[in-house]
């Protein structure tokens, strides 16, 4: 595949309980973008996500994931080539060690055991936690939980990373070195996040959801400073773009950097 | 009631810290150690119900493991005690159903009641004890590796490892639960019946939404229906010899009434 592309057409999805979730949802991503996905609770954010690896089936629409249309027979190569990091890490992590855990994916893709050692090493060293392989997950620490749940996920060379919240719950420091880390990735990236300072730091495109529907879809400095999309959202603007509310300076409109 | 549950599972976490020191005995092959234990536990059940003497040469695995690995013996004797009342229980009216007189210590005739009470208490130390050291030693999911990597079922491996691992967020989600409902219940000490069915209730639900996630997140890692782990243990010279030095003392313990024989010696000598 030369070219990664996630391509969403016309999405449409209604839970069993006939809560329309999803409708006419459609947009396409290109290798290497970062995408942010923002919207209020219950916008639809995280059915969207559960779409891309194809955990849900939309009642109407396709997704496609590189050349493939997501179906139940590309559903194993599909699931390889989409990394998907979960808003819980406890449900993510369910090994008994850290190298247990981000050893399960490479062991299910039949890979060679020296290979899976390899590539778990390597995903290990990637978030900086190659001293804790022998440690059962629920002893660390939220932070390093979350980059575990990435580690397992990086082992299995995913061409897409799909991130429901990952910075939720995290302090100030810890959340400061995921969007470090999360910035020197060259994976093609979907975040749905509430967190708009981090949009702003990583995401230079954003999709704005609202009641299943997509409301604006652009670059993300553009998407922000429109306060009145943001407002009939129920979204607010990333604070570093809001005014000091202590010295009232003006807000800082730099591009970020990134890094 | 929070109190006494998070006091529990700390101590939970406790023995997992213990197991992941280092010592020899830490560093050996987990099947190594787990065949040892289970030789230890069928060669001192299969002693007879009066056994009592041919019991105790036996005690001195667990101390030569405690003193080699440097476990704490205090917490592991109180860990024994915590289970006690279950053998207690079961042994308790041997004294009072079996009055044949089998002993006479001096002036005291000691009835076979009491005789294969004491046994049953001194097994029931060192089973349970050994377990606990294997435990203590190796930590509960290298045990359970160890059981599939020797021939147990896949399956019964498996729902050990998540067992275990998901113990901890369950404990931590009832304690979150029981919390809530304390804060806001000044005058009741424990929740109502009717209170606690709902608990229960929502903690299944809750548990149910979990098994769920889990279930998406082993799919989105290329699940298909086998768990599969690296194997990563060495069964070598030093796992070797551990468990032939431990299958022939046990093997020794058993056939020779090595108490005895002590006990005779040091008679003889005195006399």
């Amino acid at each position: 595949m030369s070219h990664h592309i996630v391509e969403a057409r016309d999405l449409e999805f209604t839970y069993p309980d006939r809560t329309p979730a999803l409708q006419k949802v459609s947009f396409k991503i290109h290798h290497g973008e970062s995408v942010a996905v923002v919207g209020a609770n219950g916008a639809g954010k995280s059915t969207l996500l559960l779409h891309l690896n194809g955990y849900l089936t939309p009642s109407a629409g396709q997704v496609r994931i590189g050349d493939y249309p997501l179906t139940r027979e590309t559903l194993r190569e599909v699931r390889r080539t989409v990394g998907m990091v979960f808003h819980d890490p406890d449900d993510q992590l369910f090994m008994s060690t850290v190298f247990d855990d981000v050893a399960f994916g490479p062991l299910n893709l039949n890979l060679p055991a020296e290979e899976v050692a390899a590539r778990v090493d390597k995903a290990l060293a990637t978030v900086g936690l190659s001293d804790l392989r022998e440690r059962p997950p629920h002893r660390l620490s939220s932070g390093q939980k979350r980059r575990v749940a990435i580690a397992s996920v990086l082992s299995m060379s995913p061409d897409i990373l799909v991130m429901d919240e990952p910075t939720s719950g995290l302090d100030p420091r810890a959340r400061r070195q995921l969007i470090e880390l999360l910035a020197g990735f060259k994976h093609s990236k979907i975040i749905a996040t509430h967190d708009l300072d981090m949009v702003v730091d990583i995401c230079e495109r954003t999709i704005v959801m609202h009641d299943g529907r997509i409301r604006a879809d652009g670059p993300t400095p553009e998407i922000f400073a429109d306060a009145e999309l943001l407002e009939s959202c129920r979204l607010e603007k990333p604070l570093r773009m809001q005014g000091c509310p202590v010295c009232g300076s003006a807000p800082d409109h730099r591009p970020p950097t990134i890094g | 009631m929070t109190d006494r549950i998070s006091r529990a599972f700390y101590d939970i976490g406790r023995l997992e810290i213990i197991a992941g020191r280092d010592s020899f005995v830490h560093r050996l092959d987990p099947r190594a150690k787990l065949l040892v234990t289970v030789f230890f536990i069928i060669a001192v059940v299969s002693f007879d119900r009066y056994a009592v003497a041919g019991l105790v040469p036996f005690f001195l695995y667990p101390a030569a493991i405690i003193g080699l690995a440097g476990l704490p013996v205090g917490y592991l004797f109180r860990k024994l005690l915590i289970v006690s009342p279950f053998v207690i229980c079961i042994g308790i009216f041997n004294p009072f159903l079996d009055l044949e007189i089998m002993v006479n210590l001096g002036p005291l005739a000691v009835s076979g009641g009491w005789v294969s009470f004491t046994s049953l208490i001194l097994r029931f130390s060192l089973t349970i004890g050994a377990a606990l050291i294997l435990i203590a030693t190796t930590g509960f999911p290298k045990v359970c590796m160890a059981l599939e990597k020797l021939g147990a079922p896949r399956i019964l491996a498996v729902q050990l490892l998540l067992l275990y691992r998901y113990l901890f967020v369950l404990i931590e989600e009832s304690i979150r639960m029981i919390r809530a409902h304390a804060l806001r219940s000044c005058s009741r000490r424990r929740p109502a019946f009717r209170v606690y069915t709902q608990l229960l209730g929502n903690l299944l639900l809750r548990t149910l939404d979990r098994a769920e996630r889990i279930h998406l997140a082993m799919l989105s890692r290329a699940f298909t229906s086998e768990i599969r782990t690296v194997r990563r243990f060495t069964f070598g010279r030093a796992e070797l010899l551990f468990t032939l030095t431990a299958a022939a003392a046990f093997l020794l313990f058993r056939t020779i009434p090595v108490a005895e024989l002590l006990g005779g010696l040091i008679l003889e000598i005195s006399l």
